[in-house]
């Protein structure tokens, strides 16, 4: 094998490169496409929900008196509420974030169930540093639920 | 009264990182050696002294809590123990950026005190573009976050630091992370100067080498912290999560590890000019780009402190203007460089420009992914991107650059014979496939895990292949460096698929006094009780923990209260054996009086780390070598020149 001409060399460096990165764009948005997981509020769960086990996020306020623990003592179940009254029955197996109480906001990362409950494999509790718990308990539901739509833009 | 100080100190480097890129620019227009000239190199080194006085201010203030300074009462306590405070002064937006500007000061003043190779013009272009960098930093703390303000009134008690960030861990990670990102600034500096006045040569790539391996150590060093820390402070038992801000960190070190390498082939084969300073300005944008997720607060995970769109529009004014001017230049400049030495398919250089595009695919794939969701929302649409994008889409890349890594350090430089080394390669390719029957047959194992597990050993014994033949202690430490490094990559290559191939879960609610069992270990929980540390308290769940039946081990992990700012975090308590890990965490009380425990055995998970070390050791023993090999040859040619002298002188 010879070496190239300095000229030809150059371009077929240039045009390795390119369709290298061309190749890994077009992957990349095509995979994107497909393997994102879309966030939901649970009024568009409700309205249009998603095909039962695709991944997706499901995201609104824990609803007061909804959450239970199951006899094994590591289910949780519990209802999502969203601005409108609109609610969506929740399941997780683990252990639920620090922040995650009855009223406070919520992520959680599943998948809906054919029975119509969200089955969560993550939940997600916002961390704060500049974290005023104060202003959090003055705030009545529904401006709580706009906080959590505030807290979970662009969440991981 | 030390505030004051430290922000005059700001100012005057600030206004000495203007007069070095004034006077940079200013000689580059005249031929030879003016009088303007010779204020460059002190004004970087001056420059370099008032900003780390800057810096030690802010340190002394967190050290005493002075309250009357605004960033000490937003982010720190009276009560927090001194480590944190001292941590704490660069675990906030102002301190970190201050911390930036003061390494980037510390790394001006090294290449003006030291630098000597490169010719005095290119030296000038260099200093002041990296005066520039320098000055776009200073003003966007001096103009949009001065980390100095006082407060009218001084605030009674801090509002203290995130328990979360409360770890010895974040006293390392952001610094070793920022020394990267700004080792970058100065690669790319010297690609600018290198453009400017057209001397991309060898002695070049000599010059930028030691920052490219210096900040590539840093970022290894740093991700494999943080990746740890996440990993044992998080309480999720896994190690990486493809958060943006993971991937802010990981991007600068894609493009510093083809740097890395297209550098080392221009330096020592004089191939690869413009790809190595595309790569330069490359891999400070990526740095800047991290810095711009980070900073920004246009995330909202873990890391992002600052939710402030004046500051993000800052920084992306900055990136705008340093990156758009440097491909700008780019552009201008690229053709007017002479083609470098030729190669052959078949030669390192060409396994290297292999791997160089596969990084740069991969970087693209990283960079897209975590772009994508913020694409997305500005139509409104809140998508996540996780593993099922990252994983496979970044494997089909990684797949060939490891397999090319395995042999790519057998081939002789400018051409070879494929043939030459086939007796290597048929052992790489026999090890690897005899791991993948092995596991594909005896284990149910996914795909990706199992391809990692089968290239990881094909690539542990494919590593020491360059030290066959070689006498070890005559082996040139840059060539060690390289070894273990591949080596590394080998390492945690096993221990990344080791973990997703055979961890195992188990989640229970126990009782007191009852036991449950994760893979082989069998874990009694003894008791849970009340504990309390300096600024927390917390339920402990006292655990003893025994190996198959072996001696058991008592461990505690722990649910912690911290009261200032308050919060709970969870503090997982690890075991770790030869052969892996077990991680425990407490979680919450059930209603009939049991605790929810969930264990996780991970075998040999440690080895990402270790393998990441590794990495990282390689790349100082490289670093090592060089630099020894520079100070010898400095040495040399100054006894050449006193001979020289002396000889004229006695003729």
């Amino acid at each position: 094998m010879s070496a190239w001409k300095p000229k030809h060399q150059r371009l077929v460096l240039v045009a390795l490169a390119l369709v290298a990165l061309v190749g890994a764009g077009l992957l990349a948005a095509y995979a994107l496409r497909n393997q994102a997981s879309y966030f939901y509020l649970p009024e568009q769960m409700l309205s249009d929900p998603p095909a039962v086990g695709q991944a997706v996020r499901l995201g609104g306020m824990v609803e007061k008196g909804s959450l239970q623990t199951a006899p094994d003592g590591v289910t949780l179940t519990f209802a999502v509420t969203g601005n409108d009254g609109s609610r969506v029955p929740v399941r997780f197996s683990g252990i639920a974030p620090d922040l995650f109480i009855e009223g406070s906001g919520v992520v959680a990362e599943g998948r809906l169930g054919p029975d119509g409950t969200f089955v969560a494999d993550t939940l997600l509790a916002k961390h704060d540093e500049n974290y005023v718990p104060r202003e959090l308990q003055e705030m009545d539901e529904h401006q709580a639920a706009k906080m959590a739509e505030e807290t979970t833009v662009g969440i991981e | 009264m030390i505030a004051e100080l430290g922000l005059a100190a700001l100012w005057l480097a600030a206004a000495l990182a203007a007069m070095q890129m004034a006077a940079g620019f200013m000689t580059l227009r005249v031929a030879g050696p003016t009088e303007l000239a010779k204020l460059i190199r002190p004004a970087a080194m001056v420059q370099g002294v008032l900003v780390t006085l800057s810096f030690a201010a802010l340190v002394w203030l967190f050290a005493v809590t002075d309250l009357s300074v605004k960033l000490v009462a937003a982010n720190s306590h009276s009560m927090k123990p001194l480590v944190f405070k001292l941590s704490g002064t660069w675990g906030n937006h102002e301190g970190s950026m201050l911390l930036w500007v003061m390494v980037m000061g510390l790394a001006g003043a090294l290449i003006a005190a030291f630098e000597r190779r490169l010719p005095e013009r290119t030296m000038n272009a260099t200093l002041a573009a990296q005066g520039v960098v320098s000055l776009g930093f200073y003003a966007f703390l001096l103009l949009s976050s001065n980390p100095f303000e006082r407060l009218p009134v001084p605030a009674a008690e801090g509002m203290g630091l995130n328990p979360l960030l409360q770890d010895i861990g974040l006293a390392f990670h952001p610094p070793t992370l920022y020394l990267g990102y700004v080792g970058l600034s100065v690669a790319f500096s010297f690609a600018v100067g290198a453009l400017l006045t057209r001397q991309v040569t060898p002695d070049f790539a000599r010059a930028m080498r030691p920052w490219v391996l210096g900040a590539w150590v840093l970022l290894t060093v740093g991700i494999t912290a943080g990746s740890y820390w996440a990993y044992y402070e998080l309480g999720w038992g896994g190690w990486w999560f493809w958060d943006p801000v993971e991937n802010a960190s990981l991007m600068p070190w894609l493009a510093a590890t083809a740097l890395l390498h297209s550098v080392s082939v221009l330096a020592s084969r004089d191939a690869l000019r413009t790809w190595t300073i595309m790569l330069g300005v490359v891999a400070f944008s990526m740095s800047m780009v991290g810095t711009f997720l980070v900073r920004s607060g246009i995330l909202t995970s873990v890391h992002a402190f600052a939710v402030d769109p004046e500051r993000g529009t800052f920084i992306l004014g900055l990136l705008g203007l340093f990156i758009g001017g440097a491909l700008l230049l780019f552009a201008l400049r690229a053709s007017t460089i002479s083609e470098g030495e030729r190669f052959a398919v078949a030669s390192r250089e060409g396994a290297l420009v292999f791997n160089n595009v596969m990084l740069s695919a991969i970087l693209a794939i990283v960079l897209l992914g975590t772009l994508y969701p913020l694409l997305t929302e500005a139509f409104d649409v809140r998508v996540s991107v996780g593993p099922p994008y990252f994983n496979p889409v970044g494997a089909i890349f990684a797949v060939p650059m490891l397999l090319v890594m395995a042999v790519g350090p057998l081939l002789r430089w400018r051409q070879d014979r494929p043939e030459r080394i086939g007796r290597e390669a048929a052992l790489f390719a026999a090890l690897v496939l005899a791991a993948l029957l092995l596991f594909g047959l005896l284990a149910d194992v996914a795909l990706l895990p199992l391809l990692g597990l089968a290239l990881g050993l094909g690539l542990a014994i494919a590593s020491l292949m360059p030290l066959r033949g070689r006498k070890l202690t005559r082996t040139p430490l840059a060539t060690w460096g390289m070894v273990v490094a591949h080596f590394g990559i080998a390492v945690a290559l096993l221990g990344m698929a080791s973990e997703s191939a055979f961890s195992v879960e188990r989640l229970a609610a126990v009782g007191e006094g009852d036991s449950t069992t994760v893979g082989p270990w069998t874990v009694v929980l003894q008791a849970v009780e009340p504990v309390a540390g300096p600024n927390w308290t917390a339920l402990q769940g006292r655990m003893a923990v025994s190996y198959d039946g072996g001696t058991p081990i008592t461990v505690a992990p722990q649910a912690r209260n911290f009261w200032a700012p308050p919060q709970q975090t969870t503090e997982s308590a690890l075991v770790t054996r030869w052969n892996g890990q077990l991680y425990a965490v407490i979680g919450d009380r059930a209603p009939d009086g049991r605790w929810q425990l969930r264990l996780w055995w991970k075998p040999f998970v440690p080895l990402i780390w270790m393998g990441g070390l590794l990495v990282a050791l390689g790349g100082v023993l490289a670093l090592f070598g060089r630099l020894l090999t520079d100070i010898r040859n400095r040495r040399l040619a100054a006894r050449i020149a006193e001979r020289r002298a002396d000889r004229e002188a006695l003729a």
